[in-house]
Formats: C-alpha cells, structure tokens, sequence
C-alpha cells in the first residue's frame, strides 16, 4: 500500500513537465540557441522571474504552509546576491588588473595586484582596502559556499531567537521586517564594506568567459534557473509530502494543539525557516548575475512584501500557486513598467500606467485577499475537483 | 495501583486572583477520575498546571515511578512523557484528513528529522484502522475533519488522545453538545481507556459523570473541596452549598 512520491504527488510531475516544456520553448526560440525570436535581454527577464519563482515557493512554505508571515526572505535572496557578486567583482577586476599591470617593465608583486584590486573596487567608497568579509572573495568556492552559509546562519540565530520566545503572528512579521531594514540599512553605508549605495555591478560579466557572446551566457544562466526552480520544487514538495507535511500545516493551523501532541514546534519552525533561508540564497545567487547590479536597495523591506503579495496572488499553501503568481505579476509589473501598456485618456486625466501600476497590484492584492483566498491556484482546485 | 501522577501545594494566582490554591491531588495507575466544580473552579488551570501551559506559582508535579518534576518542562515534553490532553472546544485539524490527524498523534519520534524520514509502516496503518474502529470513524477516514459532526470531532479528538497512547489522559467536557447516543459511546470510550490508564475527565454533566461510575473530586476556589465516590460528594453540605444547591 505503500505509494511513491511522485505518484502521490502528481502535481509534482505536471510542474516538471510544465517547466521544460517551457525551457525547451525559449531555448529554441532564443537569438542564442534557436530561431532569434526571443530578445537576450528578454531571457534574462525570464532567468530573472523563474529566480523569482524560486524564493516564492520558499515564501509559500514558510508562509503558506507553517504560517510564519516572514517578511525577511528577500534579505536572505540579497545575501545570495552579494556573496556571489563578491567574487564575480573580485575576479572580473583581478583580470583587469593584472592585464594592465603586466604592461609595465617590472612585473609587479602580489601585494601591489590586490591593493590595485582593492582601489578600483573600493575608490568609489574612498577606501582603497578589503574589508575583512572580502576575505574569501577571491575563490568561487568559498562564496558559494558563503551562498547558503550566511542565510542559513542568519536565520537560524534569528529564527532560535524569535521561535523561543514564542513569538508569532503580526508581530513576528514586523521583527523579520527589522531585520530586512537594519540589513539595508548597514549596507548602505560606505563603510560596510560593501560599497554602500553604489553595491555590487558588472555582475554579468562572468571572468574566464569573456569571450562567450552575453546572449549565450544568459543562456546558460537562464537553463541554470530553470533547473534550481525544478529542483527546489521537488525538495519542497518531498520536505511537505507525507508527515512532516501534515505537522508544518497543523502548526500554521493551531500550534499549541500541535504541542500538546508531543511535537516541539520551534524545532519545526526553525527546520522550515532556515531551509527557505538557504534557498532564497541561492535563488539570490542566481539572480543577480543575470540582473548584473546588487544595491541595498533590493533589499529594502518592500521587496519581501512583493514577494508576500506575488504568493497570495497565485494561491498560498500551493507550491505552484507561488510560481503561477510570481511569474504573472512580476512579468505583468515589467510590462506596466516598462511603457508596455498603452496610457488610457479619460479625457480629464491621463492613466499612466508607470505610476498606476502599483494601484492597481494593491488593489488586486485586497481583492484577492478579500474574495480569493486561495488566488490563482483556485482555477486549479476547480479543474481538479470537475475532473474527479 | 500505584501513584502516577501527585500534584502537592500547587498555588497559582492570576493578577491577585488565586486560580489554584494549596491544591493537592493525586491519580493512579490505572484509575478513572471525574473532576466536578463550579465555573472558575480552576479545573482548566488545573489542567493547564499538568500540561505545562501555566506554571505554577509554588508546588510540585511529580510524575511516575521516578517522581520527576514536570514544572518548567515544555508542553511537547510533557506530552512525550505520556499526558494526552483533549480541550473542551475540539480542536482538530480541520483542514487535513481524519487519517492525517490519527496518524500525526501516533506514538512515533517526534524531532522534525525523524518525521521527515518517517516512512509509512503496516502497522502504524493498522493502528490507525484499529482506532478509527474504536472511535466509530472507520468510514470517514479519507474526509477533511472539518467536514465532521460535532459529536464525531470529539471522538476523534479521544482516537488523537488514545494514539499517543498516554499514560494520563486529560480530557475537558467529552461529553458536551453531544446526543444522548453519542454520550453513551464516549462513556464507553473512556471506561474501556480507563482499564489500562489514569485518565482524568472533567464534566459538568452530573449524569454523566454518574456513569463513569468513578472517584469524583470538587473542586472549588482552586482547591479540593470534596473527593469519593459520586454518592459521597452529594451528599456532602458543602458540596451542594457551593455547587449542586445553585
């Protein structure tokens, strides 16, 4: 009687089978690998959004499915970011450096190449020295690891802190915020050691492939996304499937009952918090290469309400609710954003959707909130429930 | 019939109000209890007190062969020591199937890596038929809970209780807003629970505390007013002033 996963979970299947579908579709449309339809830069929008997908799926499990509102994760997606931008810039610039240096008579010392790394990198700050958390800067190896050590650590101290005290509700949702804003804030500093505002760039310049044409690395990047979001739905879908499933909803539903049970609901919450943590890192790792730029900014606590508002759109406690969700609001935000739709003229005012856009996202918000609580995902539930 | 469970100069107070005062009570093994009294008694901060929710002011709570202190252990803890409890208002998981919720209240290693690999067993799965059997719900397995009857959401909230299969069981109004059929099945429940365990039933119903046909204890302003059988406690004047004479 005993069933395997997948044929438990056929929801599973139908995703991966979607998301292939769907990567082979722009491969083979792509300037790169195929007919030239699609634009490089628009791949890297797609990268981007099934990056985004990534961490909403980690959103909809701590949120959706253990009912911890965190508005932390975009943070953990930043640090992602940055600690792989760190070697990206470290070694971009290496390469530089030693290039034009190796121009002069005498050849120089190792010392002089990594204060002439440290200066170009850091004169913008008006420093001219590493900062100690470059430490590891100079191998790929070590900040990939950084990847998914600091988001882990992070919130592993933060979650120990926060789960022990018993803190839940509204009110852990406004300490994860302050997290999220006391990181952005630190790192808008100059002397964080991150260069402040200026933040990380160049991001898509990949060293040792220099001479691999931008289109076919968005490519690769694009391929590396898809195969981290397929992935990390699989992982998820395991962690959720079977007991361990039944324990992180009966915890979002009524803890202390889940207490009294025998189960020691910190554990859980710290086990769910700290696992999404990682993942948003990673999916932070992958985006901003293909974004090329990392800034403080990204990291301002609206970012992790977008990504609460993308979740709830596409249907929370659903893992594909979060990707649909994601994938429709943040490609329908950089259509509106970008000029896309055609400004409406009402005669006396003029819609223009750059600066109505938002209106409208929160208003969808509350609607959805109010009237469709299970979102996009809904349509699904109904097509499930017609077919049985 | 040894001591499982000793509760000794347990007080409590609430912003000055005592909740539990000097309260001592002690339960065997197996043995069956009805706890009696008036609202604000202190019977849910009495239950509160043993689970761990509420920390007593002063007292002891010793628990088992070794008499260990159960004060300042976790809920998740005491539960694992073997105290089931069932709240007055069913609180099941309403969203998850009646097999999900049997089978989370299962006696199986609670730490989150241990669940994680739980793999489906046998016998956990004919643990589970076996109770749905006891508790009448062989039928409604594979429905939500919170499709259930009021009745039925108690009843399983008993099968959660009987999986975790406790040494002490707690149990808070079984009985309310159920038909006279229904009381009869869980009265049946909790006796044939009551053979092999301590189980304490707290119930405002005077007749179905009477068919539980058991040791009654009156509480009263947060400590024992009266204890013996149901005869004896009503007949006792004091009883009747504070309680049954309203």
């Amino acid at each position: 009687m005993r069933k395997s996963f997948i044929a438990e979970n056929p929801s599973v299947l139908w995703f991966l089978f979607c998301l292939g579908l769907f990567t082979l579709g722009v491969t083979v449309l792509a300037e790169a690998t195929g007919a030239g339809i699609i634009s490089t830069s628009f791949v890297k929008t797609l990268g981007k959004v099934l990056c985004l997908c990534l961490v909403a799926i980690a959103m909809d499990v701590v949120w959706g499915y253990c009912g911890i509102l965190s508005l932390g994760h975009f943070a953990f997606f930043g640090i992602g970011g940055y600690a792989v931008g760190m070697w990206l810039m470290y070694a971009r610039t290496e390469a530089i450096v030693t290039q034009s240096l190796a121009e002069r008579s005498i050849p120089p010392t190792a010392v002089e190449v990594n204060d002439a790394i440290a200066s170009q990198i850091f004169g913008v700050v008006g420093s001219a020295e590493f900062p100690l958390i470059w430490a590891f800067s100079h191998s790929l190896a070590l900040q990939l690891l950084l990847v998914v050590l600091v988001p882990g650590l992070l919130a592993l101290i933060f979650g120990w802190l926060a789960f022990r005290s018993r803190v839940t509700g509204v009110y852990l949702s406004i300490l994860t915020q302050a997290m999220t804003l006391a990181l952005a804030l630190y790192l808008f500093q100059n002397d964080s050691g991150l260069r402040g505002n200026n933040g990380l760039s160049g991001l898509q310049n990949i060293p040792g492939f220099e001479a691999v044409p931008q289109s076919m690395i968005s490519m690769a990047f694009f391929w590396a996304s898809a195969a981290a979001l397929g992935l990390g739905y699989v992982l998820f879908a395991r962690v959720l499937s079977g007991k361990m499933g039944s324990v992180i909803r009966a915890i979002r539903d009524d803890e202390a009952r889940v207490r009294f049970l025998g189960y020691h609901v910190e554990s859980y919450k710290l086990f769910i918090f700290t696992l999404t943590a990682i993942i948003a890192g990673i999916a932070g790792a992958l985006y901003y290469p293909q974004a090329g730029i990392i800034n403080p900014a990204e990291i301002a606590p609206i970012a992790s309400i977008y990504l609460a508002v993308w979740v709830a759109i596409g249907g929370r406690g659903r893992l594909y609710g979060a990707v649909i969700g994601t994938a429709f609001v943040s490609l329908l935000s950089s259509w509106f954003t970008g000029g896309g739709a055609p400004n409406v003229n009402l005669g006396f005012y003029t819609i223009q959707w750059t600066e109505w856009w938002l209106v409208l996202l929160g208003t969808s918000f509350v609607a959805v909130t109010l009237f469709f609580p299970g979102g996009m995902g809904m349509i699904f539930d109904k097509l499930k429930k017609d077919a049985s | 019939m040894s001591t499982l469970l000793e509760l000794s100069g347990v007080s409590v107070s609430f912003d000055g109000f005592k909740a539990i005062n000097n309260l001592a009570f002690q339960i065997g093994e197996p043995e069956m209890r009805a706890i009696i009294g008036p609202n604000g008694a202190g019977k849910t901060t009495f239950m509160d007190i043993i689970t761990g929710k509420t920390k007593p002011d002063e007292g002891r709570v010793l628990w088992g062969e070794k008499s260990i202190n159960l004060i300042g252990k976790s809920e998740s803890m005491i539960a694992r020591e073997g105290i089931g409890r069932k709240f007055q208002k069913p609180t099941v998981f309403e969203d998850q199937t009646v097999r999900e919720n049997l089978a989370m209240a299962l006696k199986n290693p609670r730490s989150p890596f241990e669940v994680l690999l739980y793999r489906k067993s046998a016998e956990g799965a004919a643990r589970i038929e076996a109770l749905a059997a006891e508790i009448n719900l062989t039928d409604q397995l594979t429905r939500k809970s919170g499709e259930l009857s009021h009745g039925q959401k108690q009843w399983l909230e008993i099968g959660m209780l009987l999986a975790q299969d406790p040494r002490l069981l707690l149990v808070d109004e079984p009985a309310a807003g159920m038909t006279p059929a229904e009381r009869e099945k869980t009265t049946e429940i909790l006796v044939e629970a009551a053979k092999t365990r301590a189980v304490v039933v707290v119930e405002h119903d005077m007749e179905f505390v009477r068919r539980l046909n058991c040791k009654v204890t009156v509480l009263h302003e947060g400590s024992v007013l009266a204890e013996g059988s149901i005869d004896h406690v009503t007949q006792n004047p004091e009883v009747i002033d504070v309680y049954l004479g309203r």
